[in-house]
């Protein structure tokens, strides 16, 4: 109990070191630049501590429940004894893998689904496109992009071929893509790349990048660990363009 | 009574957003671990306490934080006066990502990266203080981001040219980049954006969009995100190179 407080403690610390520097600069311009009073003074208080508190909560129970259980999975699941990786192997075939595949599609796919900026996003895309985006239709589209992205990221490591020829290609894509893309839904596209990553996805993903690139022959954790979050940021943005292409294609056909 | 059934359908929402995640620990866990979930009590009272927080934080973002960064934007755009705004821009930009704890965290391992690398001397001291010339580094990266992200909207340049000029400055530093910064570089423009900053840029964006006349903030107030974790793979490969 006593541990718990403490680890409260400290993560409410760390929340409020966090948006100390936020809270000062947005007050900071608008009493001393701006000069003008808040609207509702009340309310923007009492959802500055809303957001506070919850965060709090978020990042507590996160650290409580999921994050020890997920990572715990992370490490088991590429495990040299689940994987059957015997320690006199040079190289391993890629398609003894598929279950970690599977927990990289599906852990990106579920924590992108419960990220906070994106829920922000897609609300605030909602709202400006007057209900033409749907909240879950857009957080859905991110949420495969993630998937497929970090399931790509792990084969990556495994495979152990570099980082930015899968990058690139997929600049080219998203270049192709934002040829054709409906224009209203371009900049939503390039943002959700952004928001994906973040309180919930990262410390999953960095675990799993971790576990694959400590425990595959021939592959080092601080070269290959990284770049799973690359893959994360990029594959969001062909989803979300893809959704418009298709929504934009049915409608286009229904009116017809 | 209405507040209260209005939290109780919050909550609702929360709960259905993390079931997927918790769906899929607890499969694995059972199906293909074949574990026992350990400490049932205390994994109930965590999931508990996310839901709770995801709830809270939501209604608080569209109490505080969207209000906030839209009225902030039609101020500046009364006010008139662009160094201001654009100041204000690098502050936020610079402000929310130096203190980030991802990015605390992924310069503390780009250090250990560069010391095994022989980049730097395999010391504590110049270990710190390549992380914190990289952490620096990021956030002026990114509070330059908001500040071109925040002029694009006000000219209206489409997002679409400076994004793909960007795409090949990374294609670029990469080829020119050492060789162990390119993963914590392509990395690192994923961390920047805290669940803090996301929905005050948000605002602030389709805020501008929506205060000056002929912008569009569907087309225009969105892609200040985009810039934000660009900027840094760019600015962190040059100072790999640099280094």
């Amino acid at each position: 109990m006593n541990d718990l407080l403490t680890h409260f403690l400290q993560v409410l610390t760390g929340t409020l070191l966090d948006v100390l520097p936020i809270a000062g600069i947005l007050f900071g311009f608008q009493f001393l630049v701006l000069r003008r009073p808040l609207k509702n003074p009340k309310e923007v208080l009492i959802g500055l501590l809303m957001v506070l508190l919850g965060l709090v909560l978020f990042l507590e129970g996160l650290d409580l429940a999921l994050f020890p259980l997920g990572k715990l999975m992370a490490s088991q699941l590429t495990s040299p004894e689940f994987l059957g990786i015997s320690p006199n192997m040079q190289e391993v075939e890629w398609h003894h893998y598929l279950w970690v595949y599977l927990f990289a599609a599906s852990i990106g796919f579920s924590t992108t689904i419960a990220e906070p900026s994106l829920i922000a996003v897609t609300i605030k895309a909602n709202q400006v496109s007057g209900g033409a985006i749907s909240q879950w239709g857009l957080r859905i589209a991110v949420a495969i992009g993630v998937a497929v992205g970090i399931a790509i990221g792990s084969y990556r490591i495994i495979s152990g071929t570099p980082l930015h020829w899968y990058i690139m290609t997929g600049y080219v894509v998203v270049i192709v893509q934002t040829l054709y893309a409906p224009r209203t839904i371009i900049a939503l596209a390039y943002d959700s790349g952004g928001v994906t990553t973040s309180t919930v996805t990262v410390p999953l993903v960095a675990a799993l990048g971790l576990g694959l690139s400590s425990n595959i022959p021939g592959r080092n954790p601080l070269l290959d660990g990284f770049g799973l979050i690359a893959f994360a940021s990029l594959f969001p943005i062909m989803s979300v363009m893809a959704y418009a292409q298709l929504s934009e294609w049915r409608s286009n056909k229904r009116n017809r | 009574m209405r507040l209260l059934r209005h939290f109780a359908a919050s909550l609702l929402d929360s709960l259905r957003d993390l079931t997927p995640i918790v769906a899929v620990i607890g499969f694995f866990q059972i199906f293909i671990l074949q574990q026992p979930i350990p400490n049932l009590g205390v994994l109930l009272v965590g999931t508990l306490l996310v839901v709770l927080g995801l709830s809270l934080f939501i209604q608080g973002l569209n109490l505080a934080l969207f209000p906030l960064g839209e009225s902030m934007a039609w101020d500046f755009a009364r006010k008139g006066s662009l160094n201001w705004l654009l100041l204000f821009a690098f502050a936020l930009g610079f402000g929310t990502t130096v203190a980030e704890p991802a990015l605390i965290k992924i310069a503390e391992e780009a250090a250990k990266i560069a010391a095994t690398g022989g980049m730097i001397e395999d010391n504590q001291q110049s270990e710190d203080s390549y992380a914190n010339g990289l952490r620096y580094t990021v956030a002026v990266s990114v509070g330059f981001a908001i500040v071109l992200g925040v002029l694009r909207i006000i000219k209206g340049w489409p997002v679409q040219y400076l994004i793909i000029s960007g795409y090949l400055g990374v294609v670029l530093m990469t080829a020119l980049a050492p060789e162990e910064i390119i993963g914590i570089a392509y990395d690192s423009g994923g961390v920047t954006t805290s669940t803090i900053t996301v929905p005050l840029v948000t605002a602030l964006g389709v805020g501008l969009a929506s205060s000056i006349k002929g912008r569009n903030p569907m087309i225009d107030g969105f892609g200040l995100i985009a810039f934000a974790s660009l900027t840094p793979m760019i600015f962190v490969m040059g100072y790999g190179i640099l280094l």
